[in-house]
C-alpha cells in the first residue's frame, strides 16, 4: 500500500487573499491550527492517561484510603477511621518481616542466576548459528506459558512422592526430599520456576541489544589481539550497561510482585499462607492472605503500600549505583 | 515537533479522536457495569434457571436430584456451579454478596461460615422460616441458621456425625480388636483411650503404616464434641481458655511426640497418596468422609475398612452445611421452593444414599433408606443406624464468627509438630499470633 507523507515543516499561510475579510479569517484559522498543534498531542495520550487514571491511579489513591480505615470483607459499606494503625500492626507482625526477608532472598536467589544464563545464552545465540530463529523462539517459549501451568507441571515436579526430582536424585543415592516443606528447599523451588520463565525473555533482550553494538568495535578489538571472553568482557558488557540496568530493574519489580509461583507451589491452604511455616511466603501472598482470607481489608492495603515504599527505595538505590557505576566509567 | 497539517487529516483526524474517547469510554463503562451472566435468564415461556451455587460435593447431582426437579416443574432448570474447596469459595462469595453480582440463586455456606454470616448478612437473604418448617431439622441446626431478629437464612442440608473409621486387616495385624462393638469398647472412656490403642498399634505396626492420618483432624473431633469451643455465648473468641481447644491441642501434641500419626493434612494430595497405598488404619470419621475413604482407597481394600463409634460419650459434629436464598436474586421464591424440597427427608435420604452426607431433617431418619443403610464398601456397617446414634448425643454447640479461620490456623500448627518437630510451646505461640491476627 502507498501512502503518501506530508512534507514536514511550518505552516505556511496559503499565497494571496490579501483582502480585511479573508485576512482575518486567516489569522482566525491560524489560531486554530496552532491551538490544534499544541493541544492535539494531549487528545491523542489522553485515552492511556483516561485509563490509567480510572484503573491504575484511582485504584492506588483507594488502598491509601483503605490502609488508613477498619474496613472488613464481610461489611464494605463501613468503614471506620483508624489513622496508622494498620501500618504499625503489620509493622509489628513478625509474620509481615519474614515475607519481606522471604521477597529478598528469593529475589536475589532468582534474579541473579537469571541474568547470568540469560547473558550467556545471548552470546551464544548471537554467533552465526544454523536455524537462529529457531532458537531464539524456543527460548523464548517458556515466557509463553501461564504461570499456573508453568506452577503446577512444577508442583510435581517437586513432590515429595513420587516427584520427578526427587526420582532423578534418588539414582545419585539422595533420600526424598520434600522440597515444598524446607526452609531453603522452597526457596529454591520457586526461584527454578521463575529463572525458568523468564530467562529466555531476558536473553532476548540482551540479544537485541548486543545486535546494535557495532561490529566494527569487535574488529578493532580483534586486530588488536583480544579473545573472544576479552572482547565479551570489554567491548559486549559496557555496551550492554544500560539493557543490563533495564533488566534489573524490570526483573526487581517482577520479584516484588512474585505471587503465583509461591500460591500454587503447594497448593490450598498451605499455598495461602505461604508454607507451614511461613518458609516461602512472599510480600504478595501476605497480602492475599491478609485482605482474602482473613478478610481484614485495611492491614492489606497497608502492605500494598509498604511495598510501594520497598520498590522506590529498591528504584533509589538502583539509581545511585547506577550513578556511581556511569562516574566511575567515564 | 510540529507538523503540517494537509488537507483530508482533520476529518480523519476528529474521527479518529472520537472513536478513541468512545472505545476508552465504553472500556470505562463496561468495566463498572455488573454483569449477571445467564443465571437470571428467563425466556417468553416462563422458562427459569435457577444458579445453585455450592462447593466441595452437596451430592444433588449425584442423586439425580435436579433432573427429578425439571421433572416436576418443567419450567425450572437448576444449574449447579460448583468451587471444589470452600477456602476458595467463602472469599468469592462474599466478594459477590457486597458487589450483589454474580451470586447464584441459592448458596451454599458451610457451617464453619454460617456465624459470621448470620452476625454480618443476615439482611441480605431470604427468611426460610416462612415456607419451610425449620422445627424438622436437628435442633442446633435450625438454631444456628437463626438471626437475632429471627429469621432462618439457612436451611440445614447435611450434618456430619463422627465415627472412627479404621482398617480391620491392620488392626489385626497389630493384635488389636477388630470387631466394632470390641473397638468401641476399647475406646469408650475417651480420646486417652483412643492414644493408648494406638500405642498398642505402632509397637506391632505392619511396616509403612500409621495408626491415624493426621492429629490435627482428631484436634478437631475432640473440640467438635464440646460445647464450648472457641468462642463462649457473647460472641467473644475464648479459645485460648477454652477446655476443649487446651485438650485436643494435648492430645494432639502427645500424638505428634509419639509418632502415632502420618502428619498428612486431610484431603491434601499426599494423603490421597497414603489411603490409596493403604498406609492408615484409622481415622477420625464424620459421615461424609465414608465417601472420600472409598474414593482414594479404591477397590484394593473394599470390605477391609469397618466403621464404629467415636471416642468418648458425647459425638462430635464436623462439617454440615446450609443452603440460603441471597434477597437480590430474581426468582427468590422459585429458589425458596427448590431448597424447600432439596433439604425436605425423601431428598436428603437420597443424597445419603448417592454420596453419604448424613441428613440434617430428623424426618429422614426414619426412612428406611437411611434406617437401614449399610455400607458395603465398610464391611456392611450399619451407618443409618450408628450416625443416627451419633447424631443425638451431639452437644449444642456454641458457633462463632471466625471458627472456621481458628480451626484451619492451629492444625497447621499441629501439623507442624507432627512433621517438622516444632516443640508444642513455640507452635501454640505462633498459632496464637496468626489466629489474633485473623480476629483483627
Amino acid at each position: 500500500m502507498a501512502t503518501t507523507t506530508p512534507a514536514r515543516g511550518a505552516y505556511t499561510p496559503p499565497p494571496g487573499g490579501t483582502g480585511t475579510a479573508s485576512k482575518r479569517h486567516s489569522t482566525w484559522r491560524s489560531r486554530l491550527w496552532r491551538f490544534d498543534d499544541k493541544a492535539s498531542p494531549y487528545a491523542y495520550i489522553a485515552p492511556f492517561f483516561l485509563i490509567f487514571g480510572a484503573f491504575g491511579l484511582y485504584p492506588l489513591l483507594y488502598t491509601g484510603w483503605i490502609a488508613l480505615h477498619r474496613v472488613e470483607m464481610t461489611g464494605l459499606d463501613q468503614s471506620e477511621w483508624v489513622g496508622f494503625d494498620n501500618f504499625a500492626k503489620i509493622l509489628q507482625d513478625s509474620e509481615f518481616w519474614t515475607a519481606v526477608a522471604n521477597t529478598f532472598v528469593i529475589g536475589v536467589i532468582s534474579t541473579v542466576p537469571q541474568l547470568l544464563v540469560a547473558l550467556g545464552l545471548a552470546h551464544l545465540l548471537n554467533y552465526k548459528l544454523r536455524a537462529s530463529t529457531f532458537w531464539r523462539t524456543v527460548i523464548l517459549t517458556p515466557y509463553a506459558t501461564s504461570v499456573a501451568t508453568a506452577a503446577l507441571v512444577f508442583a510435581l515436579v517437586f513432590r515429595a512422592d513420587g516427584g520427578l526430582l526427587n526420582w532423578v536424585l534418588h539414582f545419585f543415592g539422595a533420600g526424598n526430599t520434600d522440597w515444598g516443606n524446607g526452609e531453603w528447599t522452597s526457596k529454591i523451588a520457586i526461584s527454578v520456576i521463575v529463572i525458568w520463565r523468564w530467562t529466555g525473555y531476558n536473553a532476548l533482550i540482551y540479544l537485541a541489544a548486543m545486535q546494535a553494538v557495532p561490529t566494527d568495535l569487535y574488529e578493532a578489538a580483534s586486530i588488536d589481539g583480544a579473545s573472544r571472553w576479552q572482547q565479551f568482557r570489554k567491548v559486549t558488557i559496557p555496551a550492554l550497561r544500560p539493557t543490563i540496568l533495564f533488566t534489573i530493574v524490570i526483573s526487581t519489580i517482577g520479584s516484588m510482585q512474585l505471587f503465583g509461583e509461591p500460591l500454587l507451589l503447594q497448593g490450598g491452604t498451605l499455598g495461602s499462607v505461604g508454607g507451614s511455616e511461613h518458609q516461602y511466603e512472599t510480600l504478595s501472598i501476605y497480602l492475599f492472605n491478609y485482605g482474602w482470607k482473613l478478610g481484614h481489608l485495611g492491614p492489606a492495603a497497608a502492605v500494598a503500600w509498604a511495598m510501594l515504599v520497598l520498590l522506590l527505595l529498591i528504584a533509589l538505590i538502583n539509581w545511585i549505583v547506577g550513578r556511581i557505576m556511569r562516574k566511575s566509567a567515564a | 515537533m510540529r507538523i503540517t497539517r494537509t488537507g483530508g487529516g482533520r476529518g480523519r483526524r476528529a474521527a479518529a479522536l472520537t472513536t478513541t474517547v468512545l472505545t476508552a469510554s465504553a472500556l470505562l463503562l463496561t468495566g463498572c457495569s455488573s454483569d449477571d451472566g445467564d443465571s437470571d435468564a428467563s425466556d417468553s415461556n416462563g422458562n427459569i434457571t435457577l444458579k445453585l451455587a455450592d462447593f466441595g460435593q452437596f451430592g444433588y447431582k449425584e442423586a439425580g436430584l435436579f433432573e427429578q426437579y425439571h421433572k416436576l416443574h418443567p419450567n425450572i432448570t437448576v444449574k449447579e456451579e460448583t468451587t471444589a474447596e470452600e477456602q476458595q469459595y467463602y472469599p468469592k462469595f462474599l466478594q459477590q454478596l457486597n458487589s450483589n453480582s454474580g451470586l447464584g440463586d441459592v448458596t451454599g455456606i458451610e457451617v464453619g461460615r454460617i456465624k459470621e454470616i448470620v452476625d454480618t448478612q443476615a439482611g441480605k437473604f431470604a427468611d426460610l422460616s416462612k415456607t419451610i418448617n425449620v422445627s424438622d431439622w436437628v435442633s442446633w441446626k435450625e438454631k444456628q441458621a437463626t438471626a437475632k431478629d429471627g429469621t432462618v437464612i439457612g436451611a440445614g442440608t447435611d450434618i456430619g456425625p463422627m465415627s472412627l473409621c479404621y482398617r480391620k486387616d491392620l488392626f489385626q495385624k497389630a493384635g488389636l480388636p477388630t470387631d466394632r462393638e470390641a473397638v468401641a469398647k476399647a475406646i469408650s472412656g475417651g480420646w486417652e483411650d483412643y492414644l493408648k490403642l494406638g500405642e498398642q498399634y505402632k509397637a506391632k505396626a505392619p511396616s509403612g503404616t500409621y495408626f491415624m492420618d493426621s492429629a490435627s483432624a482428631m484436634y478437631n473431633a475432640v473440640v467438635s464434641s464440646s460445647a464450648q469451643q472457641y468462642y463462649d455465648a457473647d460472641g467473644k473468641p475464648v479459645y485460648k481458655d477454652s477446655q476443649a481447644v487446651k485438650q485436643g491441642w494435648d492430645l494432639a501434641a502427645e500424638t505428634a511426640s509419639k509418632k502415632l500419626s502420618a502428619g498428612l493434612p486431610q484431603f491434601g494430595v499426599p494423603w490421597q497418596t497414603a489411603l490409596r497405598k493403604g498406609q492408615i488404619a484409622s481415622m477420625v470419621c464424620p459421615a461424609w468422609m465414608a465417601a472420600q475413604i472409598s474414593t482414594y482407597s479404591g477397590d484394593a481394600y473394599k470390605g477391609k475398612w469397618d466403621i464404629s463409634r467415636a471416642p468418648g460419650t458425647t459425638a462430635a459434629n464436623w462439617g454440615g452445611s446450609f443452603l440460603a436464598v441471597p434477597k437480590g436474586g430474581k426468582h427468590v421464591k422459585e429458589a425458596t421452593e427448590l431448597v424447600k424440597w432439596l433439604t425436605a427427608p425423601e431428598q436428603q435420604a437420597a443424597v445419603f444414599k448417592a454420596v453419604g452426607v448424613f441428613p440434617s431433617n430428623k424426618g429422614a431418619y426414619e426412612l428406611a433408606s437411611v434406617k437401614s443403610a449399610k455400607l458395603p464398601y465398610f464391611s456392611d456397617a450399619p451407618i443409618g443406624e450408628i450416625y443416627a446414634d451419633e447424631a443425638k448425643s451431639i452437644p449444642e454447640a456454641v458457633l462463632g464468627a471466625k471458627d472456621g479461620v481458628i480451626k484451619d490456623t492451629i492444625s497447621n500448627q499441629i501439623n507442624n509438630m507432627e512433621t517438622r518437630g516444632t516443640s508444642p510451646d513455640k507452635a501454640w505461640k505462633a498459632a496464637t499470633e496468626s489466629v489474633d491476627k485473623a480476629l483483627g
